[in-house]
């Protein structure tokens, strides 16, 4: 695929609303997650939830979209002068050229589980819930464009937890037929009771901090964020230390809705493909972002794949221990640290592994490393067995 | 670079919606030869999942995979290898409405088969488990024009990548009370299996492009409001243009402020 430029991006989670406090989270080691107290939610559960959503207001025209997705997507935007960049680009190339491509999982889900709970007589939901503008997934999409005045094409990704990878490769495409000059792409995903609620169902959540890749390993920490890049068509030669997007894989298991195959063979066959279409071999790649959710199932599917690609030396960690899972958002939310780990010549440490499972036969990092890094890689796996591998180059 | 046209032929077509239980019956009805008398929507059952699976789908999983698989029979196509996009508005109402009552109450214990079930890519999961597809599967959601930003996604796919990509799109009604924030009709849903090559039993080759001219209304007033009602059904005048092998353009809704202009060369 042709090399894209990732002219500018931002990420807000748990461990930071901006670059500037993700990157200080991400270098000391330090994790977000806390007990849950979300809501009226009443279960044994650490998240990252991020602080002062709920103070966020919406611009007075933009009311009808208020929601809590909306809320961190603004919160999200108005970080790293994000908005400017995008009117930047949208002068040079026209708004009509300039794409937005976003994932969630649950939008905002989480307004009509409240309206749900204010139904009135004869089960009615309230005046107040708008459909359109909070639940449905292409709010987000309407919303966000809006707020950054674009209006070239435009849709939401779906795929669970593989979402906002996917979108890298949608807005890749449109740039590839020159439908458009650049885009937005990006994941929000905010806490809601369907997701902290189903995750406990499934029996997919730790009553700990999820413990990436441990040996003792019991589960997922939910989390929220909102992550953008924006990616423009290359003029010229890359500049020296630009980030680059340069392959993307993408795959699915055929084996199971909430389980992934257990050999891993839906995720091998998306980092293949990624390096694939980013010309490279497995031994080009300086780091791994593993999607490493801290279940026993998914961390032990991965690990073998990994292994079995890139052999036992290449450096890998999961930055969930941290940020807890973010879902939707996830996708983009760990393209942007890869992008922070390319910039700032370093490979993050995973964190809460104490016991590094025995199985993980790779060089699992539990300290950060400082070093220049080239060419990494990112891993997003979901629900329905959807898989996506980002490749992300720092130009020379 | 010079642009690369996004275009594609149609090899098959898969459709399901009341009155029009699949493309056979459907066609003559939306070229004009034969009256359009409104019926229930009638779903299949999916013989291509395993039993278990199969227990599991609700109607909104099997109308999309149902329609998927009336396009795919009609081209010699392997489904293991094939590239899909499925594009609907919500996932499904159903599940969604059962999940939001139990959050409601007190006990707030949801089952695990329904949420993983309520994913907006429960249909893509499904059909990549039935068809052993392990290729690429794509899940959109653009609101009313999730047909046209299913279809855009598809044939970049097809333009850019040179493989043959499945595109489905469907809704189901929600039940009530979501019903009446969202008044959607009975179930509607369309698949196009569009190949990069040109072949004998295409239907058309098709090219899109985005326009501000508006979207073209179907003559029959019962059609017109499936179609201004079902998001799916946006994409009833380029099956009209199909129906009657007619070659020429056609508009269809997209995105709020703009619309998509389809070149239609039919082949048939």
């Amino acid at each position: 695929m042709t090399a894209l430029p990732l002219t500018h991006f931002t990420a807000t989670s748990c461990i930071g609303s901006g670059l500037a406090g993700t990157l200080d989270s991400l270098l000391e080691r330090r994790s977000g997650l806390a007990p849950c107290a979300f809501e009226t939610v009443r279960l044994e559960t650490h998240i990252g939830q991020v602080p002062g959503v709920d103070d966020v207001r919406l611009p007075p025209e933009l009311a009808r979209f208020d929601s809590r997705n909306h809320r961190l997507a603004l919160l999200g935007l108005s970080q790293d002068r994000f908005i400017e960049a995008v009117a930047g680009c949208a002068a040079r190339w026209g708004r009509r050229r300039v794409g937005l491509f976003l994932g969630t999982s649950t939008s905002g889900m989480l307004e009509t589980e409240i309206a749900y709970r204010r139904r009135g007589p004869g089960g009615a939901l309230p005046s107040t819930l708008d459909y359109a503008a909070t639940h449905n997934p292409y709010a987000l999409v309407a919303f966000v464009g809006r707020v950054l005045g674009i209006e070239g094409p435009s849709a939401v990704t779906c795929t669970a937890c593989s979402s906002s990878a996917k979108v890298f490769g949608s807005a890749r495409r449109m740039i590839e037929a020159q439908l458009i000059d650049a885009a937005v792409v990006g994941g929000v995903d905010s806490l809601c009771l369907t997701t902290l609620y189903g995750f406990h169902s499934l029996q997919l959540t730790s009553r700990a901090p999820c413990r990436p890749f441990d040996a003792a390993r019991d589960g997922i920490s939910i989390g929220e964020a909102a992550a953008f890049a924006l990616l423009e068509r290359p003029s010229g030669a890359a500049r020296p230390g630009q980030i680059l997007f340069t392959g993307i894989g993408e795959s699915s298991d055929a084996y199971h809705m909430s389980s992934p195959h257990p050999q891993g063979l839906g995720a091998r066959a998306a980092m293949c493909q990624a390096l694939e279409s980013a010309g490279l071999a497995p031994r080009d790649i300086d780091y791994i972002n593993l999607h490493g959710t801290g279940t026993p199932g998914n961390d032990s599917a991965e690990g073998r794949a990994v292994s079995g690609l890139f052999g036992p030396g290449v450096a890998a960690s999961s930055t969930k221990g941290a940020t807890g899972h973010t879902l939707g958002a996830a996708g983009a939310l760990e393209a942007v640290f890869c992008a922070l780990a390319l910039r700032h010549g370093f490979a993050p440490g995973g964190l809460n592994t104490t016991r590094l499972d025995p199985e993980a036969r790779f060089d699992y990092l539990c300290e950060s490393r400082r070093q220049p890094l080239t060419r990494v890689l990112s891993n997003s796996f979901g629900f329905g067995g959807s898989n996506c591998s980002l490749v992300l180059q720092r130009a020379s | 670079m010079p642009p690369v046209a996004l275009t594609a032929h149609i090899v098959g077509i898969g459709l399901a919606g009341p009155g029009l239980p699949d493309w056979s019956a459907a066609a003559p009805i939306l070229a004009g030869e034969r009256p359009y008398q409104p019926a229930p929507t009638v779903l299949p059952v999916i013989e291509a999942l395993p039993p278990a699976e199969r227990r599991r789908t609700g109607s909104t999983v099997r109308l999309a995979l149902a329609v998927a698989q009336q396009a795919l029979a009609e081209a010699a196509i392997d489904p293991t290898t094939l590239s899909t996009v499925f594009a609907s508005s919500g996932a499904d109402g159903a599940l969604c409405h059962e999940i939001c009552l139990t959050l409601a109450s007190e006990e707030r214990q949801i089952s695990p088969t329904r949420f993983h079930n309520s994913v907006h890519n429960a249909a893509a999961g499904y059909w990549s488990i039935a068809m052993k597809a392990r290729a690429r599967s794509n899940a959109l959601c653009a609101f009313d024009g999730s047909f046209a930003a299913g279809l855009l996604e598809a044939i970049a796919q097809v333009a850019v990548d040179g493989v043959p990509v499945l595109l489905a799109a469907y809704e189901t009604a929600y039940p009530e009370p979501l019903h009446a924030k969202r008044p959607l009709p009975d179930a509607f849903g369309v698949a196009l299996l569009l190949d990069p090559r040109p072949g004998a039993g295409a239907h058309a080759r098709i090219t899109v492009s985005l326009t501000d001219d508006a979207a073209e209304p179907m003559p029959q007033a019962p059609l017109e409001a499936l179609r201004t009602g079902a998001p799916a059904a946006r994409s009833l005048p380029l099956l009209r243009h199909l129906a009657r092998a007619q070659s020429g353009a056609v508009v269809i809704d997209y995105l709020e402020n703009l619309r998509m202009r389809i070149e239609v060369s039919a082949c048939r």
